[in-house]
């Protein structure tokens, strides 16, 4: 059972204004059903927030929008592109999608600058000092410039994934999906990396995040996605979500999560 | 200023004296047991060192010379290898010819030098000339032709030709072992069992077989009027061995990566092959140079086995020289010469590969920390 929000079934179903579409969507590990049924659309300059409890397959639902997972039935649309077999919509699919992982992932033999430039240099073919010149700009944006030349491994965590974002943003996505940004983060570099996620926010950019942070989700979220069992349960905007949850799996999560 | 200068010196002196007998106390004779194995060892090395050496260099003949009578009967012999010193660096190849090797090898020298010099300007040309360039220019110096004098393979032989087969193999194994590595874990099922069944039974036959099996049975599979030179076979085969075991090496170093530099660079849109060439490669290469250096000078000593299949490199010149009526009974001075020989380019290269593993240590505990 789905249950939504009145005012987001209102918004105007304009098609061209949608980036991405998840229709009937089901994936399976071997026997294990762990998406059943998802039906998602979401319109540009949204900011998503999911969350749900551990195993619900929050990772896997954003994992299947750039196709790091298969799905096995169900349409998933981005930007008006099928996500299929055919490997070129793979391609523009995840030029157009950022991702930004728990563990950052950055490249640890490349230059934090070189992580930056990768992309932008091999994947959309552009002059070598124009992506750097990009790249100084994104990193301003995350507030590390000074940072560029160093390797990641001497960076902190906060910082490390700072870069991570700044990266994703030089390819100038259309879509960002964030997994759990901030989860590998001791507790004071939190906030560095919420502020530039926030600061993102309000450029626009289309945002889906899977986060326990609730201060943020309250703030940022237009829209918040409850999962549980590889299903969504409820999707409401903050208030609502926070204030009046409609599911009992919904109101015993938020008070498990609310309460520390 | 003078009695500053003075003064800690003698002090010094004195220091340094009691530090050393101090040192010698606590690591030779710290124990009963640490004194009856220090003077056990010493005895050995007493009784066995200085005969050897008086055999090795002080009753030795170096001078060239017509046959082993010449010698001193208590000393080594090594006029047989002073006699025909150039049999055992170039094998056949004819004398007025061959500069053109040793042009070649300074070439190759050269380049290397420029490639591998951190302070060198231009180092990128370097290693492209070497691989690009090279090859041709030093197997047109080496093989002949166009104004040249023709200098057919069998001619070659002695330690040139073990450089030869050794280079050749140590540049076709990596790429070779780097494709089979990543075809073994390819998700295309057929690809992926090639390359396991190829890894698996080239690395479960002993190289001699290889070897008589490019050198032997190869023919019979090509059609009848192509003929491949021996030698060329026989390179062919150390570099299909060197790249199953290099595959491996390399395995080894692509399963030390986590999964998320896969995911994060497919994320950012890149293809399987760039994947793999910028993100996946240098960092799992990096990981196994011991492994790949250790490959390299398996192979290059595998060179020796070359002489089984009736292509004279290193050893079997030593060993010819020795069976030789005028040089009989010298077996002894040709194996421990030929032993040195390996011995200093191993050493060099395993030396290399440390300082090279150090450099990069230095900079990855930099960059964890
Ligand atoms: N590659 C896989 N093979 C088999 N099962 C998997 C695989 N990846 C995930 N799963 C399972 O799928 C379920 C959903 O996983 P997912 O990572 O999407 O959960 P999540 O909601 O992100 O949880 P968390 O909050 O712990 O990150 C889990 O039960 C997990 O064990
Ligand atoms: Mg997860």
């Amino acid at each position: 059972m789905v249950l939504l929000n009145s005012d987001l079934l209102d918004q105007p179903t304009d098609n061209t204004n949608k980036i991405i579409e998840m229709v009937g969507v089901h994936k399976w590990y071997g026997q294990f059903h762990v998406l059943k049924n998802i039906n998602l659309s979401i319109r540009k300059g949204e900011r998503i927030v999911i969350c749900g409890p551990s195993g619900s397959g929050k990772s896997t639902l954003i994992r299947c929008l750039n196709r790091l997972e298969e799905h096995q039935q169900g349409d998933i649309r981005i930007n008006n592109i099928p996500l299929n077999k055919n490997l070129k919509n793979i391609e523009k699919i995840r030029q157009d999608v950022g991702m930004v992982f728990q563990q950052f992932n950055l490249f640890p033999h490349l230059t934090v600058l070189e992580n930056l430039t990768l992309a932008p240099i091999w994947v959309k073919k552009m002059p070598k000092l124009e992506s750097e010149k990009m790249a100084f700009q994104y990193l301003e944006r995350v507030k590390i410039p000074e940072q560029a030349h160093k390797y990641p491994g001497q960076l902190s965590g906060g910082q490390q994934q700072r870069v991570a974002i700044a990266r994703a943003l030089c390819m100038n996505p259309k879509v960002m999906l964030f997994d759990e940004p901030t989860s590998a983060l001791d507790p004071e570099m939190i906030k560095e990396v919420l502020d530039v996620m926030i600061e993102l926010a309000k450029t626009g950019m289309t945002m889906i995040c899977v986060t326990h942070e609730m201060g943020f989700a309250r703030t940022v979220a237009d829209r918040i996605i409850f999962m549980d069992k590889g299903e969504i349960v409820e999707e409401n905007a903050p208030e609502i979500f926070f204030n009046h949850p409609k599911s009992e799996r919904t109101k015993q999560f938020l008070g498990q999560i609310l309460r520390h | 200023m003078t009695k500053q200068k003075t003064l800690p010196h003698q002090q010094y002196n004195a220091y340094w004296y009691q530090r050393v007998l101090a040192w010698i106390i606590r690591n030779f004779f710290s124990s009963i047991t640490n004194t009856v194995l220090t003077v056990l060892l010493g005895y050995i090395l007493y009784v066995t060192i200085p005969p050897l050496f008086d055999w090795l260099f002080i009753k030795a003949t170096f001078s060239p010379a017509e046959s082993r009578a010449a010698c001193n009967p208590d000393g080594a012999c090594w006029s047989v290898i002073t006699s025909r010193w150039e049999q055992f660096f170039y094998g056949f190849y004819p004398e007025d010819q061959r500069w053109r090797i040793n042009l070649a090898f300074i070439i190759l020298i050269m380049l290397t030098f420029w490639m591998l010099f951190k302070k060198l300007p231009a180092r990128k040309y370097a290693g492209l000339i070497l691989f690009l360039v090279s090859p041709g220019l030093c197997f047109w110096l080496f093989y002949g032709g166009w104004g040249l004098p023709v200098v057919e393979t069998g001619l070659w032989g002695g330690l040139m030709l073990n450089l030869i087969a050794g280079g050749v193999g140590i540049v076709f194994t990596l790429p070779i072992g780097v494709i089979l590595a990543l075809g073994r874990r390819s998700e295309l099922p057929v690809i992926s069992t090639f390359c396991v069944i190829f890894i698996e039974f080239v690395r479960g036959v002993p190289f001699i077989t290889v070897l008589f099996m490019s050198s032997v049975m190869l023919p019979i599979f090509l059609p009848d009027g192509i003929v491949i030179d021996k030698l060329l076979r026989a390179m062919i085969g150390i570099a299909i061995f060197g790249g199953a075991y290099m595959a491996e090496v390399v395995r080894g170093g692509l399963q030390a990566l986590s999964k998320g530099q896969y995911e994060a660079a497919y994320a950012l849109g890149l293809g399987y092959w760039k994947v793999n060439r910028l993100i996946i490669l240098p960092q799992a290469l990096r990981i196994v140079i011991p492994g790949i250096v250790n490959s390299f000078i398996s192979l290059f000593k595998d060179t020796t086995l070359l002489t089984q299949i009736g292509i004279f490199e290193l050893l079997g010149i030593a060993q010819a020289a020795t069976r030789d009526p005028n040089w009989a009974g010298l077996g002894k001075e040709g194996y421990i010469f030929t032993a040195l020989i390996f011995f200093s380019v191993c050493l060099a290269m395993s030396r290399y590969s440390l300082h090279i593993e150090h450099k990069l240590n230095q900079s990855s505990h930099k960059k964890r920390l």
